[in-house]
């Protein structure tokens, strides 16, 4: 359905680039993009602000139990990651083992696909985080 | 504002119905509770509910029920609040009395869980989350929890085993409660053994998902004794709310709005921590119960497993928790939750909680959470000298 695509489509910037927003006030990093700050409550239209896509393992899980149109890919680890300019975000972590994963571990976001989604198939892709490439 | 009571309480057994439907529920609890009350009318029926659009297929609640309870005609909404839906149904129908816009307002929890397939109802409870930056990444509700868990055991040096406590004292409770859904104690070394679901969570640690309703009918104290000789005082109601996500919370091992509900509660009630004599909090997981304790003042952060070592917990401990077993052993039929909660505080209130009841209770309270922890509902009741 066309509804859906535009449901994932208005979200392009933030699931394939991790665009947020920095708020002028306060200079706090937002992810995800909101219309008021949620550390000083100033707003509205924040200009955008561009992640490094690094971060830390804040806290793990691996689902067994998937909820419906994640069966495929189970088992799988969610996190939540800390990213190096402050905020939390949740996220599936990829190339690592799932009993690998331990809080602090450093990673870096990937683009991978999430899902698939309705009748007609439509994949929806957006960021997954592995662990931080050791950099030449 | 009004003084407001409870004059009447009703519930289903909290498991599967296969026999009856959403509609039936209801009614049985509605119905329980209004010849409890000795009522025939009411002004008002607010219904507590999350699933029924996603799990049914049948919204427009408040006017469904309504009709089939006879009550055709009157006021009636659903009030959604993910698992807190049903307190935050009481809490409408308690503003309605205490506003003086209605006198005789009934509010009923109701949740069918059963009619739709385990991944469909995982994805439907997933929806009190953020689905745009939660759930697209296939974070269940267990799965949330589970992060909260596990960093919690982490920067508090715990191992799975110490949350024991709260499963065994919720089982040992629910187990003695005829509408439990599960009547059986469990052991320590089963708690352990117990299968993961979504590390550090297993099976043990998370309440079952359920069919249920639950039902309440409040009036005005000045009026209650027309209708009943022991009606229980609503002292305290609060609702707050934080981020919907775990990840925007300013700390994801607090509940804020759990501190913050209790707090005005208190002040309303001009009570503390220390003057309750039961809690009937929101343990859909074991963390819940431990972050639960330590929001509302019962235990410092990162030490409210210790009041389950310790035993402080049980019928006979210091703050007895989920008295009938709470949603771990009683179930959590999700919208209905909340009303469960306070059925039994009225039970604990009254003398009337059976094998499980507390010597002398006076004064109690109950802790509805929606989502993992954006809703909080906190209310306090007492027991009125008749």
């Amino acid at each position: 359905m066309t509804t859906e695509i535009a449901q994932h489509w208005r979200l392009k910037s933030q699931r394939y680039q991790l665009v947020g927003e920095v708020c002028p006030q306060c200079n706090g990093k937002i992810f995800p993009p909101r219309d008021v700050c949620p550390y000083c409550a100033e707003g509205p239209a924040q200009p955008p602000f561009q992640f490094s896509g690094r971060g830390q393992v804040y806290s793990h899980t691996t689902v067994h139990k998937p909820p419906e149109g994640y069966e495929e890919v189970a088992p799988y680890t969610v996190a939540l990651i800390k990213l190096e300019e402050g905020p939390l975000i949740t996220a599936q972590l990829t190339d690592v083992a799932n009993d690998e994963v331990e809080i602090g571990m450093p990673v870096e976001m990937v683009t991978r696909k999430l899902r698939t989604q309705g009748e007609e198939g439509l994949i929806i892709y957006g960021y997954k985080f592995r662990p931080q490439l050791a950099t030449a | 504002m009004r003084d407001v009571s409870i004059i009447g309480i009703g519930q289903t057994p909290v498991g599967e119905h296969w026999d009856k439907s959403l509609r039936h529920l209801a009614y049985d609890a509605l119905a329980a509770a209004m010849r409890d009350a000795n009522i025939e009318r009411a002004d008002a029926l607010y219904v507590g509910n999350m699933l029924s659009g996603e799990v049914s297929g049948q919204a427009h609640l408040g006017a469904l029920i309504a009709d089939f309870a006879g009550l055709r005609g009157i006021e009636a909404v659903k009030v959604e609040a993910a698992c807190a839906s049903a307190a935050a149904a009481f809490r409408q129908a308690y503003i309605g009395v205490a506003s003086g816009l209605q006198d005789i307002v009934i509010a009923v929890g109701v949740e069918k869980m059963t009619d739709d397939i385990g991944s469909k109802v995982t994805a439907g409870l997933a929806s009190a989350a953020d689905a745009e930056y939660e759930v697209i990444h296939g974070v269940s509700f267990v799965a949330l929890n589970a992060l909260i868990m596990q960093r919690y055991m982490y920067e508090n040096k715990l191992k799975r085993e110490d949350f024991a406590g709260f499963a065994i004292n919720a089982h040992a409770n629910g187990a003695r409660n005829p509408n439990a859904m599960f009547q059986s104690e469990i052991s320590r070394e089963a708690f352990v053994r117990s299968s993961l679901i979504a590390d550090p969570i297993a099976l043990l640690d998370a309440s079952g998902m359920a069919d249920g309703a639950a039902a309440v009918v409040l009036c005005p104290t000045e009026q209650a004794r027309e209708f009943s000789s022991n009606a229980i005082r609503i002292k305290g109601s609060a609702v707050a709310t934080d981020s919907l996500s775990v990840h925007d919370r300013r700390d994801p091992l607090w509940l804020q709005a759990a501190e913050d509900s209790s707090q005005r509660a208190y002040r309303q009630a001009k009570v503390g921590p220390a003057d309750l004599d039961f809690f009937e909090l929101h343990d859909a997981f074991t963390i819940m119960a431990a972050l639960s304790l330590e929001a509302a003042g019962f235990a410092e952060r990162g030490k409210g497993t210790w009041l389950a070592r310790d035993g402080e917990i049980t019928l006979e401990g210091k703050i007895p928790i989920c008295t009938q077993g709470g949603l771990k052993a009683r179930g959590h039929p999700v919208g209905a939750t909340g009303l469960y909660q306070i059925v039994e505080a009225v039970q604990q209130l009254r003398g009337e909680a059976g094998p499980n009841q507390i010597a002398n209770a006076r004064l109690g309270m109950t802790q509805n959470i929606g989502g993992s922890g954006a809703t909080i509902i906190t209310h306090i009741f007492e027991k009125v000298n008749q």
